[in-house]
C-alpha cells in the first residue's frame, strides 16, 4: 500500500539507473541516516552507543570490505582479521609520528597501509584459486600476527606490547582516547562509515564493480572480454583490504581505545567477518549491514537483554545459550535463505510492493 | 512476515537493553566480576569464579561488609576481549565499585578509561606491569606483586637452593613462556639480572597456536640442558609443558613456573610422576584454614556454591578468596575514611590505596599463615610484597619455602621506565587524587 511505485516516472536514464529508482526507498534511507545520526546518540544509553553501534559499524565496515573481495569478486580471504590489524598499527605509527595531522586523516590513510600489505598477499591469487586461495590468506593472517607480535616497532617499543590511544581532538572536541564520550566517537564512526559505504556502492555499480563481478562470474569469459584478471583481481584486493584497514583503525581508535592488537585482530575475527559476509549476503552491500548486526550485535543483546527484562540467569549460562541460539538461527538461516539475509530482504520488498492484494 | 519479525524482536531486544537498570536495594554495593567459565581458559576460569563467588556468599551470609551488603554479579566474556569491554561498560552502567578485569587485554583496553569514570582496577597479579607505579596509575591496582617481583622471587628462591647469587654464575637458566606480551613480560628482568650476575639466559617461547605442541621446543631444552627452567605460561601451555618434561626426562624439581601456571590442573596433568614441579604463589593452598572451612559449612554444604566440596582449597580458588578479602579488606577502609556506608567507585579507590594487612589482621580473618603481610601504598599500588614458592608432592600443592621478598631494587627502575613511557600517550592526566594517610 505504501511501497509502490505507481506514478513514478523515469524520464532519464541516470534517474533510470539510480541505486535507489523508488521514493519511499530514498526516503527510507534518509529517515533511517536521521535515526542514526539524531535518535541514536541523543536517546540511546552510553552502554548501547558504545557496546552495540560502535560495534556494529566497525563490523559493517570490515564486512563491506571482505563482501568486495568475497562477495562481488569471488576470492576467498581468511586474512581480514589481520589487515585489520595492518590498518590498526598504521594509524598507530602514523598519529604518533604526526600528532599534529588530524586523526581522521590518519584513520582513512591506514588503509593505504593495509591496501599495499593485501596487494601483496593477493598476488597468489593470480594462479590459485578457491579453497587454495583461503589457505594463502591464512598464511597472511599467521605470518602478519607474528610480525605483530616479534616487531617491538610496531608497538613503539611499549613493554606490554599494546597499542595506547592518546587523545586526538577534532574542532577542540576530543574524538579519541579516554575522555572521548561514546557519542562524538560514533558520530565520527558513523561520518567514515556512510562515506565509505557510499563509495563503496558508486564502486560495485561502476565499470570497476562489473569488472570483478565478470571476474567472479567466470574469470576466462572475462579475460576473453578483455577484463585484465591481474589488475582486476589486484584492485578487488587493495579496496577490500583499504576497507579491512579503516576498519582496523577505527576498531583500535573509536571503540576499544588502546589494547593488545594481537589479541583482538586474530583468527577468529577473520571467520567472524566471513560469516558476516556469508550470512548478510554475498555480493550485496546492505547484506554487510545486516551480518554485522547479527554476528555482532546479537549476541549482545541477547547476554544483556534478557536481564534488563527480567530474565535473570546465570552469565555462564547466557552465554552458552547465545551459542546455541545463535547458532541455531544462523542454520535455520542458510536453510530458509541460502542467499543471505539480503535476499530476505529482497523478497521482503517485493512483497511489499503487491501487498494487500497479492494477485 | 519472518524478516518483520526478526526486525520486531531485534528492535524490541535493543530498546530494554537501552532501558534503565533496576534499582538498587538500600544499604548495598554493586561489584560486578569479569569471569571466564566458558571457552578454551575455563579451566583456570571456573575455580577462579567458584573462590570469589563463594566468599562473597559468606560475607554476605554474615551481614555484609559492616552491614552493607555486596551485589555480586558474574559478568561471562570467555576470556574475549569484545566481550571483557562489553562487561566493562555494562558494569559501569549499573555502578560498579571496582573493576576486575581477569584478562591482560581487557585491563588493557579498561586503563585509559578509569579515571574518566571513576571506577579503580584491581589486577592481582597480572594484567600491566607499569601499573604498579601508582604516581602515574591512580586508578590501577596490581597487588600483592607483578611478574617482575615473581621472576625475582624465582631467581631468589634458584639462588637460595645453590647457595648465593654469586654462585649463579655460569648455569644456564631457561625462560619457556607463551609468545605474547604476556609472556615475553619476564625477559628485560631476566636479561638484566642474568648480565649482573653471568648466568646464562635461554628463551624458548610456545606460540599461542602450538601450546598443546611442545614437541619440537622440547627438543632443544634437552639439548641445551638447562640448570633450570622458569615457565611464564597459560591455559593449554603449562600442563603441556608439565607433560612434556616428563616424557624428556627433565629433573621436575628444576622446573618453576609462575603462579598461573600453578593451578592444580596444570600439576595434576603430570600425576605423581610431575611431583617436585614448583610455583611461586603469594597464598596458601588447601582448605586447613578457619575461613575457608567457614566457606565450606555456610556456604558449600549449603548448596550454595558450584564447586564440589573437595575442589574448595585449590590453588585457583585459594587466590579469589586472597582477591575477596583483599576487596572487603578495602571496603573497610574506604568506609573507615569516607565515614559513609554505601561507598562508590572514588572511595574504594582511597580503600585500595590504604589497604595494608598485617599478620594480626590475617590471623583475625581466619586465615593466619595463608600469606606474607601485604601492603599498598600511593606511590607503590603493585606491592613487591613477599612471596614463596609450592611444590606438587604427587596429589596436591605444598607449600615449600619461607616467604621469599623479590629484589625491589632491581624491579623498581623497570617500573618507572615503563610506566614514564605509558604516561607518554597524549591525554595521560597528571595525577591528581590526593593521597589518603593510613
Amino acid at each position: 500500500m505504501f511501497y509502490r511505485e505507481t506514478g513514478q516516472f523515469h524520464t532519464t536514464y541516470a534517474a533510470d539507473m539510480a541505486v535507489f529508482p523508488i521514493r519511499q526507498d530514498r526516503i527510507g534511507l534518509a529517515i533511517i541516516l536521521g535515526v542514526a545520526a539524531v535518535a541514536v546518540p541523543l536517546l540511546g544509553s552510553s552502554f548501547f552507543v558504545s557496546s552495540v553501534m560502535i560495534p556494529f559499524l566497525v563490523y559493517a565496515l570490515a564486512a563491506i570490505g571482505l563482501n568486495i573481495l568475497t562477495g562481488y569478486t569471488g576470492l576467498i580471504s581468511l586474512g581480514t582479521g589481520a589487515f585489520m590489524g595492518v590498518g590498526a598499527f598504521a594509524c598507530f605509527k602514523l598519529t604518533t609520528a604526526f600528532p599534529n595531522v588530524n586523526i581522521i586523516v590518519w584513520i582513512l590513510a591506514s588503509g593505504l597501509f593495509s591496501a599495499a600489505i593485501g596487494m601483496l598477499f593477493g598476488l597468489p591469487s593470480l594462479r590459485v584459486k578457491g579453497f587454495y586461495l583461503a589457505v594463502t590468506t591464512l598464511a597472511a593472517q599467521f605470518f602478519l600476527q607474528w610480525c605483530f607480535i616479534r616487531i617491538p616497532w610496531l608497538y613503539n617499543d611499549s613493554s606490554s606490547g599494546s597499542i595506547e590511544v592518546g587523545r586526538r581532538t577534532l574542532f577542540g572536541v576530543p574524538i579519541t582516547g579516554a575522555q572521548a564520550s561514546p557519542q562524538t566517537r560514533y558520530l565520527v564512526l558513523l561520518g567514515i562509515v556512510v562515506l565509505m559505504t557510499w563509495v563503496a556502492s558508486n564502486i560495485v555499480h561502476g565499470r570497476i564493480g562489473r569488472s570483478w563481478m565478470a571476474v567472479r562470474d567466470m574469470d576466462i569469459a572475462a579475460e576473453l572480454m578483455g577484463i585484465k584478471l591481474l589488475r582486476t583481481k589486484l584492485t578487488a584486493f587493495a579496496v577490500s583490504s583499504f576497507y579491512a584497514g579503516v576498519a582496523g583503525a577505527c576498531m583500535m581508535f573509536l571503540w576499544y581505545g588502546g589494547g593488545e592488537p594481537n589479541d583482538i585482530f586474530n583468527i577468529n575475527q577473520s571467520f567472524n567477518i566471513l560469516f558476516m559476509v556469508i550470512l548478510g549476503g554475498l555480493g550485496s552491500l546492505i547484506g554487510s549491514f545486516f551480518g554485522a548486526a547479527f554476528i555482532s550485535s546479537l549476541p549482545t543483546l541477547f547476554k544483556f537483554g534478557l536481564p534488563a527484562i527480567g530474565i535473570n540467569i546465570a552469565g555462564a549460562t547466557a552465554e552458552h545459550l547465545t551459542f546455541m541460539v545463535v547458532g541455531a538461527l544462523i542454520v535455520i538461516f542458510l536453510i530458509v535463505e541460502p542467499h543471505g539475509l539480503a535476499r530476505l530482504w529482497q523478497i521482503a520488498k517485493e512483497k511489499l510492493r503487491l501487498w494487500p492484494f497479492p494477485h | 512476515m519472518k524478516l518483520k519479525f526478526i526486525l520486531a524482536c531485534t528492535i524490541g531486544a535493543s530498546a530494554l537493553a537501552a532501558a534503565a537498570i533496576p534499582a538498587r536495594a538500600q544499604d548495598s554495593v554493586t561489584l560486578v566480576t569479569n569471569a571466564y567459565r566458558t571457552g578454551g581458559f575455563s579451566g583456570s576460569g571456573i575455580p577462579l569464579g567458584n573462590g570469589m563467588r563463594d566468599y562473597i556468599a559468606l560475607v554476605n551470609a554474615k551481614g555484609g561488609v559492616n552491614g552493607v551488603k555486596i551485589n555480586f554479579e558474574e559478568c561471562e566474556t570467555g576470556y574475549d576481549t569484545k566481550k571483557s569491554v562489553e562487561c566493562y561498560e555494562q558494569a559501569k552502567a549499573k555502578g560498579n565499585i571496582l573493576y576486575l578485569p581477569w584478562s591482560t587485554g581487557a585491563t588493557l583496553a579498561a586503563i585509559p578509561r578509569l579515571h574518566i569514570d571513576k571506577t579503580p582496577l584491581l589486577s592481582m597479579g597480572y594484567g600491566l606491569s607499569a601499573a604498579a607505579d601508582g604516581n602515574t596509575f591512580p586508578w590501577v591496582f596490581s597487588p600483592p606483586l607483578t611478574y617482575w617481583d615473581g621472576a625475582s622471587v624465582a631467581l631468589n628462591y634458584i639462588a637460595g637452593k645453590e647457595g648465593g647469587m654469586d654462585k649463579l654464575k655460569g648455569k644456564k637458566i631457561g625462560l619457556i613462556y607463551l609468545d605474547a606480551p604476556y609472556g615475553k613480560e619476564p625477559i628485560p628482568f631476566l636479561t638484566n639480572m642474568s648480565k649482573k650476575f653471568g648466568f646464562e639466559l635461554q628463551l624458548y617461547p610456545v606460540p599461542a597456536a602450538e601450546m598443546q605442541n611442545q614437541g619440537a621446543l622440547w627438543l632443544n631444552i634437552r639439548r641445551d640442558k638447562p640448570d633450570y627452567l622458569y615457565s611464564q605460561g597459560f591455559g593449554a601451555m603449562s600442563p603441556t609443558a608439565v607433560k612434556e618434561a616428563i616424557k624428556n626426562n627433565f629433573p621436575m624439581d628444576h622446573f618453576l613456573g609462575v603462579w598461573w601456571s600453578g593451578g592444580d590442573n596444570d600439576a595434576q596433568a603430570g600425576g605423581a610422576e610431575a611431583k617436585g614441579y614448583k610455583s611461586v604463589t603469594w597464598h596458601q593452598v588447601g582448605s586447613n584454614f578457619p575461613l575457608i572451612q567457614e566457606i565450606i559449612k555456610e556456604v558449600v554444604d549449603k548448596g550454595q556454591s558450584l564447586t564440589e566440596k573437595g575442589k574448595v582449597g585449590e590453588a585457583q580458588y585459594n587466590r579469589t578468596v586472597y582477591q575477596g578479602v583483599l576487596i572487603t579488606e578495602a571496603m573497610r577502609n574506604a568506609q573507615k575514611i569516607t565515614g559513609k556506608k554505601v561507598i562508590n567507585g572514588e572511595d574504594m579507590r582511597r580503600g585500595l590505596e590504604t589497604l595494608e594487612i598485617t599478620d594480626a589482621r590475617w590471623k583475625e580473618l581466619g586465615l593466619e599463615g595463608f600469606a606474607a603481610p601485604m601492603k599498598v601504598t600511593c606511590a607503590d599500588h603493585g606491592g613487591h610484597n613477599k612471596a614463596f614458592v609450592i611444590e606438587w608432592d604427587g596429589t596436591k600443592w605444598v607449600k615449600a619455602s619461607d616467604f621469599i621478598a623479590p629484589s625491589i631494587d632491581e624491579v623498581l627502575p623497570l617500573i618507572d621506565a615503563a610506566a614514564k613511557d605509558y604516561a607518554k600517550t597524549d591525554g595521560w592526566p597528571k595525577r591528581s587524587e590526593a593521597c589518603d594517610a593510613k
